[in-house]
């Protein structure tokens, strides 16, 4: 490719999908990233990787899952590690009633009986008597995923340059996308942290094939597996933007979230605790906002993987009108 | 008018900010109910307690009062601290004090509130107490100097309504002069009417307008609830009876058919 026609900030899946998308169409981008390494100040390397619109959809806007929706497909076709399996959502028996709750905020799910969770995930078998099955849910592993848009990029020609951020002007002297997350706050003053809190743990023990969701009154969570005995439990929502590490309730509470939806959790291997700050906007939902040669693409809260091809595609539409009498047809027809 | 700690307010609806859609949704909510007061949790696992500032900001930005709360707290100490940081925060003396005694019913530790009730009104806070409808902790509570009693509704979140409707209706009759307030358990408007017609001068509620599938309607249709209910207690409502009574006379009417 030649000289690029637009300088994404950020490496994170917001600044990746953007990249991805731009080359899908035929725009010569670059990736800068301030971090040395691929993943190290990015939120998204500590996400859930949960492409569940629909379950969202019963605490969060409907516009997530309008928006959502097609994203399993570019996940998918960009990742081919993406996993369509469904997601579940389950209470302890006494808490019964939250589960219909959650069903009557949302939809695209089937009521499943004990013997239909045996059937899904056998390790639950005999645990939990209804659940709702999103059989059109999908999952990844948000690392992985991360990595194969960064060596897709990379097999295609695109530079990810690390070591190499800041603020917009710095960068160079044609578009710009600006998809620094939380630190885009210098030029987006209504952003916000929002703190989220995982685990990361390992056994042989239990196998499951899908995120499962717990719901519980006051500490909903969900575990992803993540193949090899590994799951990540998450995710605390705290509107605190202090980045210190998981406190001891938090960790409890994850820990305990675990333990309720299998007992062979409390033989696992810690592998990991993590929290990082979540870039959000008042309304919680990703926007898309222009100063100058400057696109910032930001906001995607909790929702970095299911909403980030939304954001992608948002982003190359303008830039595509913006260079559209630019001086790059071959581009444009690649 | 109804006083707490000497502020008059118009609404008699309070509104939690925990559990919206976004802020964005909180603050046509609180907008739609006509809310003076709005109370706002503080984590304790903020730790410093100025991590949440963004969220308090915008929270801060809606123009309506705040009243700080413990919620979460388990301990007299952890809810202490917690108001201590609330004051700094919001620069108010107001509290609404919650100390948990039962991790599955959220369950007021009622010893555990009078205590701490007792020290925070020592130092100087204004204190909306989270109790039950229990009459001698209410009178512990008004000794310890809260000029303001919330008795719930039923468990927090639980919008099942008015769970002791005689326990309430006794608290109003044992209190003529406290400001009594309903707080929590309820779910939807008409819970909000009944604790307006046994005389209760404002309810506060959370859950029931945040998780509700159009949370600026249902904070709506709330403020309509608790309109109608004080009317309806102002307007004194007429006793029940057994037999009925027709509102046309029977008797004396008019034979038909010769």
């Amino acid at each position: 490719m030649g000289s690029p026609v637009v300088s994404i900030i950020g490496a994170g899946v917001a600044g990746l999908a953007c990249a991805t998308e731009l080359a899908d169409r035929g725009v010569a981008v670059e990736l800068l990233e301030r971090s040395a390494r691929l993943g190290e100040s990015a939120c998204s390397w500590m996400a859930g990787g949960m492409l569940a619109p629909w379950c969202e959809r019963a605490t969060t806007d409907e516009i997530v899952a309008r928006l959502g929706e097609p994203s399993i497909d570019w996940w998918r076709r960009h990742y081919p590690g993406t996993v369509s399996q469904g997601s579940l959502v389950l209470t302890p028996p006494r808490d019964a009633a939250d589960l219909t709750r959650f069903a009557a905020r949302t939809e695209r799910y089937e009521w499943i009986d004990g013997d239909r969770i045996a059937a899904l995930e056998p390790d639950l078998a005999g645990r939990f008597r209804r659940a709702l099955f999103f059989p059109d849910e999908a999952h990844l592993e948000p690392r992985k995923a991360l990595a194969s848009l960064a060596a897709g990029l990379e097999a295609r020609g695109v530079p990810i340059r690390f070591g190499i951020g800041g603020k917009p002007p710095e960068a160079g002297p044609g578009l710009v996308v600006d998809c620094r997350g939380l630190a885009a706050r210098d030029e987006l003053p209504d952003l916000r942290g929002v703190r989220g809190e995982m685990l990361v743990v390992r056994t042989r023990d239990v196998s499951l094939s899908r995120p499962v969701r717990l719901l519980h009154p006051r500490i909903p969570l969900y575990i992803v597996p993540r193949g090899d005995g590994v799951f990540m439990i998450g995710a605390t929502m705290i509107e605190s933007e202090e980045r210190r590490a998981v406190s001891v309730r938090s960790a409890m509470e994850l820990l305990n979230a675990a333990y309720t939806l299998h007992p062979a959790f409390g033989e696992a291997e810690i592998v990991e605790l993590g929290a990082d700050l979540r870039p959000t906007f008042p309304d919680n939902l990703p926007c898309i906002r222009r100063t100058g040669r400057v696109l910032h693409a930001n906001g995607l809260f909790r929702h970095g993987f299911l909403l980030a091809p939304w954001l992608a595609r948002q982003v190359a539409d303008a830039v595509l009108l913006e260079t559209r009498d630019a001086d790059i047809p071959e581009r444009r027809h690649a | 008018m109804s006083s707490f700690y000497g502020v008059e307010l118009k609404s008699r609806l309070l509104l939690g900010t925990s559990r919206y859609p976004s802020p964005a949704v909180l603050e046509r909510a609180v907008k739609a109910s006509g809310a003076e007061v709005v109370t706002v949790s503080l984590r304790r696992e903020s730790g410093t307690g100025r991590a949440g500032q963004a969220f308090w900001s915008l929270i801060q930005s809606m123009g309506v009062r705040v009243l700080p709360n413990t919620a979460g707290c388990h301990s007299v100490k952890e809810a202490v601290t917690t108001a201590h940081m609330a004051r700094e925060l919001f620069d108010t003396p107001w509290i609404k004090l919650e100390v948990i005694g039962e991790a599955d019913t959220l369950q007021p530790d009622v010893f555990g509130l009078v205590e701490a009730a007792r020290i925070l009104s020592e130092e100087g806070f204004e204190v909306f107490p989270y109790t039950t409808e229990d009459l001698v902790v209410a009178e512990r509570l008004v000794e310890a100097g809260c000029r303001v009693l919330m008795p719930w509704g039923a468990p927090i979140g639980s919008a099942r309504g008015l769970n002791n409707v005689y326990g309430l209706r006794s608290m109003r009759a044992h209190f003529p002069e406290i400001p009594l307030v309903v707080d929590a358990g309820l779910g939807v408007p008409s819970h909000a009417a009944a604790a307006m017609e046994l005389g209760y001068d404002a309810v506060l509620l959370n859950t029931a307008v945040a998780e509700a599938g159009d949370p600026v309607e249902m904070a709506r249709a709330f403020a309509l609830g608790v309109e109608a209910g004080r009317a309806a207690y102002l307007a004194r409502p007429m006793e029940p009876r057994d037999m009925a009574v027709p509102s046309t006379p029977v008797i004396g009417k008019a034979a038909l058919g010769d």
